[in-house]
């Protein structure tokens, strides 16, 4: 793969992460546990789909600019093969709404349902930790709308990484029964917290760049992050050390088909309209 | 002071429009009309979150999802300030959600009605935000501090969410001929339920007259409906879309649109419980809150806890 194909599946990555990880906790308003946190969380929703919109148009630029017969070969979906035969540009509204579930390259975390509130903040747990090390990096990219993404994030994955932490020590340290429920939640998730560091050959030519990350060498600074924590949570760190993957390859869970025939619903029901 | 004298300074502050704050003194009935409009209202931007929660996940751009949800946010803000005004009078937000859960308090029958298109995320935000704000803006002067204060911060949150309604309804009426047709569909249904948004007509609303007196209220139902309908007519006119009311003529004499019979069965049937949504509404919100007992539990005992150590920690020192 040469070098542009691999820094727009770099940029898809992370809009991927941000899009999914936002529509989950989109779910969730209107039916918090308490409406102080139902606000708080669908804010942490909007900050998602803000860093999903901007690396989509990041990639749509970065997509136009490719010659015609390497845009042919980087998606599937029949409804922007049409648009790339009539020689239309794509936006980010066709990155997000006309891709099938194998082209899309978040994590499998992302994706996970919801289910309860401990689900919920272990998944953002995971996941902010991971985005708090890694977009302090990426302000150091080559790219520079990338370092500039990652410098505004930056700020809100500061505000998402004390919200979930100190919800990861509330709830662990709260009653008998939030402690049993978020080490239940903490075991479950866990096997999808390995993927965060794998390395598609997109982050390794990335981060051999100066454009990516090397985010295997974020891994001990994640550990001793959610270490921390959990020690002050009074949680056990889960001893599996087996791991789920795929997502970063286009291989997911179930989940993401149901994720997408919602998200992509209108678009796909009412193609080519404005609205 | 003797009663009398109280109920002299009362009059005399709402006759000289002079706030009233929550410290003081006020007749019961006036405090009972407060708590149960406030709330009311609470309720209403808690339970309106879910009606345009539905399509947040379906949005058709990713520009309307942040849109969006920024809106149904604001509702949250909304219940929020509300309910604290609320709180002033004496009654605190558990017992307001426990009578919301039980029946006892109504919310807008407006929100028992089903979101079925992307269009009604529009006709919501025109008509039902519309609607609430010729209710709405009155109320910043309204007589009770607590609430005129909060009702300054929605005000202003609303004519956005109002605007970002007719703005949907333009990009579908400029659109297609089926983005046309889901938005005269989403006008056809939203029409009716969002003139009846005003309550019941002056010679059957029981509470008007008390309420205008205490200056709670500002302008009578009919008087705002009537405002409503001659602002709306035109901003319909002006996108192409036909309001579903045969009877709607402009009548020169009174310098304001006739408009034909409003079905009030069909809105005392919804008030008492049989909209297509009551139902629903109600127990997703009992759900939420039972679904959270946990997690509200979990705080409290941590915060606790906390609390504990931290004397702990002030007597070892001290010792």
């Amino acid at each position: 793969m040469n070098q542009s194909t691999n820094q727009l599946i770099y940029t898809l990555q992370l809009a991927d992460n941000a899009l999914i990880l936002g529509h989950r906790i989109s779910e969730w308003c209107g039916h918090g546990p308490v409406l102080e946190q139902d606000i708080a969380l669908t804010n942490t929703a909007l900050d998602h789909l803000g860093q999903a919109r901007s690396f989509y148009q990041h990639a749509a630029e970065q997509f136009n600019l490719m010659p015609a017969e390497v845009k042919k070969q980087q998606f599937a979906s029949p409804a922007l093969q049409q648009k790339i035969d009539k020689g239309e540009n794509l936006d980010e509204d066709d990155l997000a709404y006309l891709r099938d579930g194998w082209d899309f390259r978040n994590v499998l975390l992302v994706e996970q349902p919801n289910k309860d509130w401990a689900y919920t903040v272990v998944r953002s747990f995971f996941a902010d930790v991971f985005n708090f090390y890694f977009y302090k990096e990426l302000q150091k990219s080559k790219d520079a709308v990338l370092a500039a993404i990652a410098e505004k994030s930056l700020k809100e994955v500061t505000y998402h990484l004390r919200w979930s932490s100190e919800w990861m020590i509330r709830l662990g340290d709260g009653t008998e029964e939030s402690h049993e429920r978020m080490q239940t939640a903490l075991n479950e998730r866990w096997a999808y917290s390995g993927e965060l560091f794998e390395m598609s050959a997109a982050d390794k030519a990335m981060a051999e760049a100066g454009i990516g990350v090397d985010i295997a060498a974020i891994k001990p600074l994640w550990d001793a992050h959610v270490d921390g924590i959990l020690q002050e949570a009074t949680l056990e760190k889960p001893a599996n050390k087996w791991m789920q993957s795929g997502g970063k390859d286009g291989r997911h869970s179930e989940h993401l088909g149901y994720i997408l025939a919602e998200l992509q619903f209108m678009q796909r029901a009412y193609p080519n309209m404005e609205w | 002071m003797t009663v009398h004298s109280f109920q002299q300074h009362f009059d005399e502050k709402i006759d000289n429009d002079v706030a009233i704050e929550p410290r003081d003194w006020m007749p019961d009935d006036y405090r009972k009309t407060l708590i149960r409009q406030i709330s009311q209202h609470a309720h209403s931007e808690i339970v309106g979150m879910l009606p345009e929660g539905n399509w947040i996940t379906r949005a058709p751009s990713l520009r309307r999802k942040a849109v969006l949800l920024a809106k149904v946010q604001d509702e949250g803000g909304h219940g929020l300030y509300l309910y604290s005004a609320a709180e002033t009078l004496g009654i605190t937000r558990d017992e307001m959600y426990d009578q919301l859960h039980t029946g006892k308090a109504k919310y807008s029958s407006i929100f028992n009605y089903p979101t079925l298109t992307w269009a009604d995320m529009g006709a919501i935000g025109w008509l039902v935000d519309g609607a609430a704000i010729m209710n709405q803006v009155p109320l910043c002067r309204t007589s009770y501090g607590p609430y005129a204060r909060a009702m300054v911060r929605v005000c202003k949150e609303e004519s956005f969410h109002q605007r970002q309604g007719y703005e949907i309804m333009m990009a579908l009426a400029n659109g297609t001929d089926v983005q046309k047709k889901l938005a005269q569909d989403a006008l056809n249904r939203w029409w009716w339920p969002s003139i009846m948004m005003f309550g019941p007509p002056d010679d059957n609303s029981p509470n008007t007259a008390q309420s205008m007196r205490w200056r709670i209220k500002r302008f009578t139902n009919d008087e705002l409906r009537q405002k409503f309908i001659d602002v709306t007519v035109e901003q319909a006119k002006l996108i192409g879309l036909t309001i579903p009311d045969p009877d709607l003529k402009w009548n020169e004499e009174r310098g304001h649109y006739d408009y034909g019979t409003i079905d009030w069965n069909e809105f005392w049937d919804v008030v008492k419980g049989n909209g297509p949504c009551n139902k629903e509404r109600l127990e997703t919100r009992k759900k939420a809150w039972e679904e959270g007992a946990w997690v509200r539990d979990a705080a409290l005992a941590y915060s606790k806890k906390r609390k504990a150590r931290k004397e702990n920690k002030k007597d070892n020192l001290a010792a």
